[in-house]
């Protein structure tokens, strides 16, 4: 277990999720023809730009001018108008063409049999995370291999999410009702910084998703990690947290909240709100709505003594 | 013989005395199009002064990292409300009072088509908004959850179904807008009547100025595109008060559904927008360039086509829902589509002042300014409606920079220059130049530093409607710096409300043409009599009063 | 220097040769282009979700072809045509006969219209909340059901006038646009028993 934090630690982690810094191959795509539009739509800027600054400064009143005297008056021009008629629809025909291709080549890509899959699913405010070929259930990061693709489902358990972590790919919606589907093919290890891109309540703001990309190996030793139960415990069995999570191997089989069963794995608490650290899971689970005002985890008002053994099974949980 | 006399001998409003009450009386029961346009744009400005002070208080919380200033609801139903505002409140109100107060003296008509209706237009649309408001006090509803609105302003289901909104909020919002709408349905409508059935005698399509024109398209997308959101809004209340199941994904019901009847709207409210600002230029440029509008055939051409291809566009905002390839590539192509028109209307303004003397003064130096950062917004409007990069963009800062860049750099630009050009025809006196120089500049460079970061936080994959970030996103800088923008544009907007007032006061008198006009509005005293003209005009060309003024080389020589 | 002096004369030719279209032709018809759009919206909403919804009743097992009647509200369109004839004729009394067989028989719409959404509520406890048909089916029928109140209000203002002794004669335009808004709402009518009973079915 302490291997596996290690691993975690090690990777890199890309924070500033800058669109083109793509890293993956959906991102790349969506990258390519960026820069081809901004190429296309800054040279019509400089000439555009350009004409006008140009015509303000050289057709503006002087002091010595006669303010009788009017310009010639002209009506238009029918050669002109044509002609910026004409170029500006062959460009946007260039334009239309090349997004019907990236369209076609980003959405009708099959993807190959042997892909991961994972469900994702989108919840006021967090991401539950499903893996249904190993029976692994997480929460709030995506753990995938690098050196193949992830098949993303994408269902919502109740509101529009979206899925978008910028570097790997551009946003799909998980909409209730309806699946949609996306996926990545992060290349290397590392972890890869997203947020939720579709206003969905109180705290869309902290429903942060990470993939974290590692090698093939890596990746088969957790899940491998993932798929242990836990233990049981009376004193958290006993307290209304069950009705809420599901801890694997325990009678607590809420479906309300993210699984706990390997909660200490995983780097953040409240979908990337706070850090996964002693102190902060002790004040999270002391009173959620001082780190994220709104959050459906209600304070449960536990004794210091029921506080110290519910944070005492949840570290245990690795 | 009809004809009215120029300059000479011009009817003067009659200075009555009168009391207080009196003067509110006349006001508040008024059928004249005059005040109920003055009306229309003073409550504009009115909720456009509300709007900006939620603008300034959402940026002071994102300035910083990790901020305190306001919570995550109040950040909510700030930007709720700070976007419903600027859209029905300010936008709309703005279309209605400048057609209302402009289209009729233009063509050279007394009044509206139907003036009673034209009242009931804007108290009915002064209810609305003040309705919406008044979910600050009544939005907690019995149960006692939230105040304001807090789903946004495009308000997507199922957030708005009663189990995720409880509280009586989003019913304000509902009922707000769709009230606010019938009022601005029943203006266009109005409008539509008034240009088709008033116009002085000459006055043939083809010589009816630019302006009325677009306010004339611009009616027909208001009545064609707002009954698409009061119907939704109507399914939304059956659902929130009748148990219905119209958006109740529970049921079977598509939350993508709303996402299309919304936009189906949404899409052609933009236009709704910009037309106003596209009809203001089309004034402004022209008589400050001292020529007549390049190409005026292609430049109402333009404007019918935005006017239908606007129509068919709506889907661009929804290509992250999943829909099919083909579905994304033909809306991408048809919002690219409407960029030639667009370009078409910016080319023609140019090629107006080309060869021209412009007069730079602030009316002309907003139009300047509305042309280089309209030609942004469209070029990133591109960028949004190719629909592989607009995976990317979609909902982040980006887009809140580009719709910015149209509605403020645009829309607003283009509104401050239609201010500071009629003010002296409502009222006599002229705005003071000087303090408008100050007010332009300070606006360009606020506007300039609060809008474009946030182009730059799109790409670093900083989402839209987020009350709070993390320090290391690495999104501190570019927040910091379009916050300090909104210092110049508050200053600007105060300079402005002052300049107004000081004018209003103790103004320089503008007489009655004080920018050497062409259209029939500079033609009557300045504020118009109640009856506008005394004899009612008779045209022969677009420009009349350049015909009037240059008897030698009139228009109508050359024009058919 | 006047204005229309410009025009070297002219300008009396061009007022006196010039017409306008009628305000109230003009708007209403512009009126209907609005409420068109309305319309057109809860249309598409019944045709989205025609067999989507999850239980029972649906429409092939509760609804019944109102066919009396649909006979009924569109002839009322071409007895309003008759009434509207006769009161350009001048012959009121004829106007009053006409006028009332079109109340007449929209009344019979409405009541078989209510006799329907009895029979649903209460006899296939069919609500607006029990499933997406019945969401649909009440909206679309009832939006529809409203515009005929609407009109059936001014039809019993018409008459109420006339029977009164108001010269409805000099009323003429109005009573023409009072019964082109019938028209309209007896062509939305063929609509919605095109999507309703016929499609949706
Ligand atoms: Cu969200
Ligand atoms: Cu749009």
């Amino acid at each position: 277990m302490a291997l596996l934090q290690g691993l975690g630690a090690a990777l890199p982690e890309h924070r500033v999720a800058n669109i083109f810094k793509p890293l993956a191959t959906p991102a790349q795509s969506e990258y390519h023809i960026a820069l081809l539009v901004l190429a296309i739509t800054g040279a019509i800027f400089v000439v555009v730009a350009g004409l006008i600054v140009y015509t303000i400064w050289r057709f503006r009143r002087r002091p010595g001018d006669d303010a009788k005297q009017e310009p010639p008056q002209v009506y238009g021009s029918n050669q002109i108008e044509v002609a910026w008629t004409v170029i500006p629809i062959l460009i946007v025909f260039v334009l239309i063409g090349v997004s019907a291709r990236v369209i076609a080549s980003v959405q009708n890509a099959s993807p190959p049999p042997q892909m991961l899959k994972v469900t994702l699913i989108g919840h006021q405010w967090w991401w539950e995370v499903r893996y249904p070929d190993y029976g692994i259930v997480t929460a709030n990061e995506i753990h995938v291999p690098t050196a193949s693709a992830t098949y993303l489902e994408l269902q919502s358990a109740d509101v529009i999410h979206s899925f978008w972590v910028p570097q790997l790919a551009g946003k799909t919606d998980l909409i209730p009702n309806r699946t949609n589907y996306s996926w990545i093919d992060p290349r290397e290890p590392g972890v890869y910084f997203g947020n939720c891109a579709e206003y969905c309540g109180t705290q869309h703001a902290n429903m942060l998703l990470r993939v974290v990309a590692q090698a093939p190996e890596d990746f088969k030793r957790w899940a491998a990690e993932q798929q242990k139960p836990a233990a049981e415990n009376a004193a958290f069995q006993s307290l209304s947290c069950v009705s809420c999570h599901t801890i694997k191997g325990t009678p607590a089989k809420g479906k309300f909240g993210p699984d706990l069963t390997h909660l200490m794995s995983r780097r953040t608490l409240a979908a990337g709100a706070i850090a996964n650290t002693a102190e902060n899971l002790r004040q999270w689970v002391k009173d959620p709505q001082a780190a994220k005002p709104g959050s459906l985890m209600p304070s449960l008002q536990l004794t210091d003594q029921e506080l110290g053994q519910v944070v005492n099974y949840l570290e245990s949980l690795q | 013989m009809a004809s009215i006399d120029y300059p000479l001998e011009r009817p003067r409003p009659k200075e009555g005395e009168f009391s207080f009450s009196e003067t509110l009386y006349r006001w508040v029961a008024t059928v004249d199009h005059k005040r109920l346009g003055l009306m229309y744009i003073v409550t504009a400005l009115l909720f456009l002064v509300i709007a900006g002070l939620m603008a300034s208080v959402m940026r002071l919380q994102l300035a910083f990292p990790n901020n305190h200033v306001v919570g995550p609801e109040t950040f909510n139903r700030l930007f709720t409300m700070h976007g419903t505002t600027m859209v029905f409140l300010v936008g709309m109100p703005f279309v209605a009072g400048l057609s209302n107060y402009l289209v009729p003296l233009m063509i050279g008509a007394r009044d509206m088509a139907f003036p009673r209706l034209n009242a009931f237009g804007y108290w009915i649309f002064l209810f609305g908004g003040l309705l919406l408001y008044f979910s600050y006090i009544g939005g907690g509803g019995l149960s006692g959850h939230g105040s304001a609105p807090d789903v946004g302003w495009f308000a997507y289901a199922p957030l708005t179904s009663k189990a995720f909104s409880r509280g009586a909020s989003t019913d304000f919002w509902i009922l707000g807008i769709l009230v606010a709408g019938i009022g601005s349905v029943a203006s266009a409508l109005n409008v539509i009547v008034t240009t088709i059935c008033m116009r002085c005698p000459g006055m043939t399509l083809t010589r009816m100025p630019m302006f009325v024109w677009v306010m004339l398209i611009d009616s027909w997308l208001i009545i064609i595109a707002l009954p698409p959101l009061t119907a939704a809004q109507v399914m939304l209340l059956i659902d929130r008060f009748l148990g219905g199941n119209f958006f109740n994904t529970q049921a079977g019901g598509s939350a993508v559904l709303w996402q299309h009847f919304f936009w189906i709207f949404g899409h052609p409210e933009v236009y709704i927008l910009i037309f106003p600002a596209f009809a203001i230029l089309s004034e402004v440029i022209p008589i400050f360039s001292r020529k007549p509008l390049f190409g005026r055939a292609a430049m109402v051409g333009a404007v019918v086509a935005i006017g239908f291809i606007s129509l068919g566009v709506w889907a661009h905002h929804m290509f992250a829902v999943g829909m099919t390839s083909w579905s994304n590539t033909f809306f991408a192509a048809s919002s690219m589509l409407v960029g030639i028109p667009t370009g078409i209307k910016i080319f023609n303004w140019t090629a107006t002042m080309y060869g021209g003397k412009l007069r730079l003064d602030t009316p002309m130096l907003f139009c300047c300014a509305f042309l280089l950062q309209f030609l942004v917004a469209g070029l990133t409007g591109i960028m949004l409606a190719v629909s592989p990069f607009d995976w990317q963009l979609h909902d982040s800062y980006f887009v809140v920079g580009h719709f910015h860049f149209t509605l403020i750099g645009g829309l607003v630009f283009g509104l401050f220059a239609g201010m500071y050009y009629w003010f002296p025809k409502a009222t006599g006196k002229l705005l003071c130049e000087k303090l408008g120089r100050w007010n332009f500049w300070l606006f360009v460079i606020g506007f300039e530093t609060t809008f474009i970061p946030m182009h730059f936080l799109g790409i670093l994959g900083m989402p839209r409607r987020i009350y709070t970030y993390a320090p290391d996103r690495g999104w501190d800088f570019w927040n910091l710096v379009s916050s300090l923008g909104v210092i110049a544009q508050a200053a600007a907007i105060a300079l402005f409300i002052w300049n107004v007032i000081d004018s209003i006061r103790s103004g320089e008198k503008a007489g009655d043409d004080p920018w050497d006009g062409w259209t029939l509005e500079w033609a009557t005293s300045s504020p118009p009599p109640e009856y506008n003209f005394e004899k009612l005009p008779v045209v022969r060309s677009s420009r009349p009063l350049w015909d009037l003024k240059h008897p030698h080389d009139p228009d109508w020589k050359f024009e058919q | 220097m006047a204005l229309a002096q410009t025009y070297k004369g002219d300008a009396l030719t061009l007022e006196q040769g010039w017409h306008m279209p009628d305000r109230g032709t003009v708007g209403i018809a512009f009126l209907i282009v609005t409420e068109s759009a309305l319309f057109t919206i809860f249309v598409v909403a019944y045709l989205v979700y025609i067999g989507k919804s999850l239980n029972g009743p649906m429409p092939k097992d509760v609804l019944d072809l109102p066919i009396v009647a649909t006979i009924c509200l569109l002839s009322s369109s071409i007895t309003v045509v008759f009434a509207e004839h006769a009161l350009k004729k001048g012959h009121l009394g004829a106007f009053k006969l006409w006028w009332i067989a079109t109340i007449a028989l929209g009344l019979e719409f409405l009541t078989a219209t209510g006799i329907e959404w009895h029979k649903l509520i209460y006899k296939d406890h069919l609500t607006i909340r029990t499933n997406l048909f019945g969401t649909t089916y009440y909206s679309l029928v009832g939006l529809h059901a409203s515009h005929v109140i609407v009109g059936m209000v001014f039809l019993l203002l018409v008459m109420g006038v006339t029977f009164a002794g108001f010269p409805i004669q000099t009323q003429f335009r109005r009573v023409r646009f009072l019964s082109w808004y019938w028209h309209f709402v007896d062509a939305v009518w063929v609509v919605v028993f095109t999507v309703v009973y016929v499609v949706g079915r």
